[in-house]
């Protein structure tokens, strides 16, 4: 089963004369264990095909599927539980709740699920201790770190049982090694059931992904092949 | 990448045969730059001719010899380290010549060239990221390596990005010449 499918996906915003064509025809398949990278300039429709993906928006025409679910043949309370169960997201500016402290922060979509308060916790502790993050578990967002703060959103993104992760410039307002840090851990996230999207113009973030998609003016323009192993480099590029 | 300073700088650590030196700048860079034996000893030939390096018998009759930097050689190092290199002159770079060539050649699609060089490049990115992944906690100078790859690499990246969304809001008459690129001056004490 794949984690997730964009079938022949197009976006239109507004109408007549003033008609913007966001995606055209976007086809994409991401298999479990997977990161994939959409790169494109600003305005090439990377944003509106991750927020399509993460059914926060619905396409115009064209069919998404996530772990092998159609979205457009769910409800609304379905969607939003699949949201909350198999989909985290992580944006640039953090969006982490600025009253709730890092491990409520984190614990949040387990409690929305209907997850005693108690276990909830729990689990966001041990989402913040895998990501060297313990000793901020009781901090407010304002109390960290940028890089300590897009931690938090990773671990807030992964926790319970996530399937997709969907990540739009999530180093964007890091400095080169923080930036390293996010995705380290997306790339680390992004193992055995799990697969990760991730949106950016910035080379460095996409190198991370085992693919990386170009789009341009909404179409997919070109892709790279799978990821290939270092030992190219450190074998047939030695002594230049 | 200077082998000779490299060499030098190894020597300021104290005496070295010639393999050691050979395994010590490997593991130094991270083994991304590999030398082999023969530029190790030619090299030393002509720091000794220099003065700047200066030959003795091994111990234990030793067939090899060790060598040991000079004081000559200690002032020369010190200097390169401080000469900035020459990144004045634009370098001659074939891809920006590709890409001004192909600006002008009827039927060709520019972005479509941009496209071919910008995926090729993030491959290479992603290989080298591989390898930053895999690299073992204490490895810094790999990684140091491995960061100065991607920036550069990334550089072109962004370059041909710009490239690519200027050539889109500009209408390129195919007759047009390209103004010559303005001519800077060297810096005193830059080095080639």
């Amino acid at each position: 089963m794949t984690a997730l499918e964009l079938r022949d996906v197009s976006k239109v915003y507004g109408q007549g004369a003033a008609q913007v064509h966001a995606l055209h025809e976007v086809s994409l398949t991401v298999e479990p264990g997977a990161l994939v990278a959409i790169m494109g300039p600003s305005g090439s429709g990377k944003s509106t095909m991750l927020t399509i993906a993460g059914s926060l928006e619905d396409p115009t025409s064209g069919e998404v599927l996530v772990g092998g679910q159609t979205l457009s043949s769910m409800s609304r309370n379905e969607r939003a539980r699949l949201r909350r169960r198999s989909i985290g997201f992580v944006f640039q500016n953090f969006n982490l709740l600025p009253g709730l402290t890092a491990a409520e922060n984190v614990a949040l979509p387990l409690e929305l699920d209907g997850l005693a308060a108690r276990t909830a916790r729990k689990a966001g502790l041990q989402a913040l201790d895998d990501l060297g993050l313990a000793d901020r578990a009781a901090r407010f967002p304002d109390e960290l770190s940028g890089g300590e703060r897009q931690r938090v959103a990773i671990a807030r993104a992964v926790v319970g049982e996530r399937r997709l992760l969907l990540a739009d410039e999530p180093s964007g307002a890091l400095d080169s090694v923080n930036a390293e840090a996010v995705m380290r851990l997306v790339r680390t996230a992004c193992r055995g059931d799990v697969a990760g999207v991730v949106v950016t113009h910035d080379a460095q973030l996409a190198s991370w992904a085992d693919r990386v998609i170009f789009l341009r003016d909404g179409r997919m323009a070109d892709q790279t092949p799978p990821r290939p192993g270092p030992e190219s480099l450190l074998t047939q590029g030695r002594g230049q | 990448m200077s082998v000779p300073h490299a060499l030098l700088a190894l020597l300021s650590e104290g005496s070295k045969y010639g393999l050691q030196l050979r395994e010590d700048f490997e593991s130094r860079t991270g083994e991304v730059w590999p030398l082999n034996v023969g530029q190790v000893y030619t090299t030393l030939q002509r720091l000794e001719r220099d003065g700047l390096v200066e030959s003795v018998n091994g111990a234990d009759d030793s067939p090899q010899k060790l060598f040991r930097i000079t004081e000559a050689g200690e002032a020369e190092l010190g200097g390169w380290l401080r000469t900035p290199p020459d990144m004045a002159s634009p370098p001659r770079d074939e891809l920006v010549i590709k890409v001004l060539v192909a600006l002008h050649l009827p039927g060709v699609d520019v972005p479509e060239v941009l496209q071919v060089h910008r995926r090729y490049l993030v491959q290479l990115m992603q290989q080298w990221t591989r390898i930053k992944e895999d690299a073992p906690d204490d490895g810094l100078a790999l990684l140091l390596a491995v960061d100065a790859e991607l920036f550069r690499l990334d550089s072109v990246v962004r370059w041909l990005d710009a490239a690519d969304s200027r050539i889109r809001r500009t209408p390129v008459t195919r007759a047009e010449a390209a103004p010559p690129l303005p001519r800077l001056r060297r810096p005193t004490g830059a080095r080639r």
